[in-house]
């Protein structure tokens, strides 16, 4: 009997995570249709069991929370936060490197910083997953990591460590460096080094291993997106630097994610036929430089016309620092987006062209228990976030 | 004799034609006016760019106007952004940080495809004005979102006699710290000290010639609009957003009698009792997540409310570009979202604005008389699925969403907008020095 108490007690402060519940009025699973008057019960960081308040017993020891509205953790599907801080001085943007513009080789693991006010910032507005890393400008700018946007270091944070590389084609490119000076400039690097990646594959799967060549950080780094182990995130806002993205990856093969996509709505078919991913700009984006014919309504236009919609916060250079995938969703909603649609854009499509589905994106029992309290509609302006749950602790709360 | 009548009445006729245009009586709608209790099911009369009355439900209809069903709609006034920078306007250049005599007017583009943009957010006049990138950015130009061709189509005089205030910016836009431009906040009130010790000194002369001109100093373009400010028809607008910074501005404002609105104010909410005390009016802009330039990082979506509940007078701004006039409404809700009144945030958007422009006894609320200056909304102001669906300004209909040509500036698409809009000088990498 002394022996199971000892046991108990020892158990209760190892064990990290509170048993928690949740009863809301309507709980957006995502994944089936919304749950009225629903439960979620939370064990261990993950969702043990969800339904109805009927279907579900709470036991005695859970705490509970009441809630309105409950959806998944919100899911930015392309950011550079922690990476690009707050405070937009030389000490806190790591996103860009410009000593040359290819580097395939640069982590984005050894630069992101947990701690960035800008990720608490966006975790307090419901985010709490990020595909985050090097940012925007140049022809192959870094990598990019998959990280909860919970408190810790990047080891407890971190979902997927290389996630995708990060490029850019078009103007934004040749702003930052002497060159690649002009469009086919840019393409011409790139193909460039992509055969030289190539070669060095083919070298390297030499079974005689003296005639491999040395280990090279960018190659290695090229040929991962080139055996297909990672996408090729392209930044393409134009219409012909979407196709020559789209071009691109026919050439090599790779498996393409078009980022910023302002003119996606132009090349519908094309888009479709290529297979590509899709990463849509903020809907409150600026619509400068190559952005001046973005379209508000182009989730929704897209959505339509069969090409699945993940909503981004993308980089701003200036204020805001970043934007808020929450705001981005609402205001492609109120630009014609279904509901439905709008929040699948931030939760479950992300989550899908990001690889991370069976974790995050839905609330299923077994799925990360990130969740976010909402006090009335998520996309209203003047609805607030009142807690945002992650892997099971409550890592922001205020009372609803 | 004959001849002269017939003159009179064909010049009476053209007038005639002129002014009884017909009345538009707009039916059905939740009338927001401003300045009294929501009218439900209101019959609202504009007549020759007027408004001729409002009535509650059942109001006799004039039988000779035109009745439009806005039935389920609401009603409010046209907004009005107190601190833009849509048209491409700008004001001094980098050879020194005071520069009065410099007119935003002179630069802004009157047929930018940056008013489009602010009629899809219901916004029907604004203040446009120069950067921040210096302590006197110059003159800023009020204007109606008219049809224009000329600047002076779209300018307006106000209750004061001026067509705009005085920019002026402190903290670190402006310190540059070479070119005559200062390094710290020290030197920044004082080299803005000195101006307007001069100023003063030019002022008791003009005073003292009195109705006798051969005793008028010799003119001064850099003079002239500094005695309007200190004689308080030209009122300042004044960047700031530090606590210390805002502080600054107030006792500058005490020191010389100028009449001050606060800009932008990050940290108003530290110091909304002393900003309330001073009687000082705040025009502020909301943003979701703070960031992008270190004086900054205090803006709090609470500025709102906390300025409102100790008392100050709130309007709001977009700053555009920094963000968009087409989501003024947004910014309004934004506040009421973080504990601001919702009555307070829609004087924030309409009749504060125009107290702070000196409009007030001709836009800012619907009342008999004032400018038909409104906007029809499909839905509640503070809504993220409300569409402002018709602006129009002084009677004429400036925007119409089931027109694709207007609906286009809402939502952009190809060739839609062009990149000369201006706006967007901010963002060419000189944040810091033209930043807002």
């Amino acid at each position: 009997m002394k022996k199971i108490q000892l046991i108990v007690l020892l158990l209760l402060p190892i064990s990290l995570f509170a048993q928690i519940a949740i009863k809301a009025e309507i709980i957006y699973t995502v994944s089936s249709s919304p749950i009225r008057e629903g439960v979620i019960l939370i064990k261990d960081g993950k969702i043990k069991a969800v339904g109805t308040a009927a279907e579900i017993k709470i036991p005695e020891d859970y705490k509970i929370y009441l809630s309105k509205i409950v959806t998944p953790g919100l899911i930015d599907a392309r950011s550079v936060i922690g990476m690009s801080g707050a405070m937009n001085v030389a000490a806190d943007q790591d996103q860009l490197e410009k000593s040359s513009p290819i580097q395939p080789e640069l982590r984005a693991i050894d630069a992101y910083n947990p701690n960035e006010q800008l990720v608490k910032a966006v975790r307090e507005f419901g985010v709490t997953t990020v595909h985050t890393g090097h940012g925007i400008g140049a022809l192959v700018s870094g990598q990019t990591i998959i990280v909860k946007t919970k408190k810790g270091t990047i080891e407890t944070v971190v979902i997927n460590p290389f996630a995708m590389l990060a490029m850019t084609i078009g103007p934004e490119v040749s702003s930052n460096f002497s060159s690649p000076g002009t469009k086919a400039k840019q393409i011409s690097m790139i193909r460039t080094e992509l055969l030289k990646a190539q070669d060095y594959l083919k070298k390297m799967s030499d079974k005689d291993s003296t005639k491999r060549p040395t280990f090279d950080l960018k190659m290695d780094a090229l040929s991962k997106m080139l055996k297909g182990e990672i996408k090729a995130l392209i930044t393409a806002n134009k219409s012909v630097d979407i196709m020559n993205a789209i071009r691109l990856s026919k050439e090599f093969n790779l498996k393409l994610v078009i980022d910023g996509a302002a003119e996606a709505y132009l090349l519908i078919n094309e888009i479709k036929a290529s297979k590509a991913e899709v990463i849509l700009h903020a809907t409150m984006a600026r619509n400068d430089d190559g952005m001046i014919n973005m379209n508000r309504e182009s989730a929704m236009l897209l959505t339509k016309a069969g090409i699945t919609v993940s909503i981004e916060s993308g980089y701003e250079s200036y204020v805001p620092k970043t934007r808020v995938i929450l705001f981005e969703a609402a205001e492609a909603v109120a630009y014609g987006l279904s509901f439905d649609e709008g929040l699948k854009a931030v939760t479950i499509n992300p989550a899908k062209l990001l690889g991370i589905d069976n974790r995050v994106g839905s609330i299923e029992k077994g799925k990360d228990a990130d969740l976010v309290l909402f006090n009335g509609d998520p996309f209203e302006y003047t609805t607030n976030v009142t807690s945002v749950i992650i892997d099971g602790v409550v890592e922001y709360y205020t009372a609803p | 004799m004959l001849n002269k009548s017939v003159l009179f009445i064909s010049l009476f006729m053209v007038k005639t034609a002129f002014s009884q245009e017909k009345p538009l009586v707009f039916k059905g709608a939740l009338i927001y006016t401003i300045a009294g209790e929501p009218i439900k099911n209101g019959i609202f009369t504009v007549q020759n760019g007027k408004i001729i009355n409002i009535g509650p439900e059942g109001s006799a209809i004039n039988p000779a106007a035109e009745v439009i069903d806005v039935t389920g709609k609401i009603i409010m006034p046209g907004l009005i952004d107190t601190h833009s920078h849509l048209g491409g306007p700008d004001g001094g250049d980098g050879s020194n940080p005071l520069n009065p005599e410099t007119r935003a007017m002179d630069a802004i583009n009157p047929k930018s495809d940056g008013f489009k943009k602010a009629l899809a957010g219901g916004i029907t006049t604004i203040n446009v004005m120069p950067g921040s990138g210096h302590l006197m950015g110059g003159q800023t130009a009020y204007l109606k979102m008219r049809e224009g061709k000329i600047i002076e189509d779209l300018l307006i005089t106000n209750e004061k006699g001026v067509t705009g205030g005085m920019k002026m910016a402190n903290g670190t836009n402006p310190m540059k710290g070479n070119g005559g431009f200062p390094g710290t906040r020290a030197k920044s009130a004082s080299l803005v000290r000195e101006l307007f010790l001069k100023a003063q000194e030019y002022k008791i002369k003009i005073d003292k010639a009195g109705k006798d001109s051969s005793k008028l100093p010799e003119r001064d373009l850099r003079m002239e609009p500094l005695v309007e400010v200190l004689n308080g028809k030209r009122v300042v607008h004044f960047h700031s957003h530090k606590s210390n910074d805002i502080l600054t501005a107030i006792r500058l404002s005490k020191e010389f009698g100028f009449r001050l609105v606060l800009h932008h104010l990050s940290e108003g909410w530290m110091v909304a009792d002393e900003i309330a005390k001073a009687g000082i009016p705040c025009s502020i802009i909301n943003i979701e997540v703070v960031g992008g330039k270190m004086e900054v990082l205090n803006l709090s979506l609470k500025n709102g409310g906390i300025l409102e509940n100790a008392g100050a007078m709130v309007a709001f701004h977009t700053d555009d570009g920094i963000t968009d006039s087409r989501l003024f409404l947004r910014s309004a809700a934004l506040s009421v979202r973080a504990g601001m009144s919702r009555e307070k945030a829609l004087e924030g958007l309409t009749i504060v604005g125009a107290k702070i422009l000196d409009l007030s006894n001709s836009i800012g609320s619907l009342q008999k008389g004032k400018d038909a200056d409104f906007i029809i909304l499909s839905g509640d102001p503070l809504s993220v699925y409300t569409k402002v669906e018709q602006t129009w300004v002084e009677g004429k209909k400036r925007y119409d969403i089931t027109i694709p040509a207007d609906k286009a500036f809402l939502t952009g698409g190809y060739g839609v907008y062009s990149s000369d809009r201006g706006e967007f000088h901010h963002h060419d990498g000189e944040e810091d020095e033209e930043g807002n």
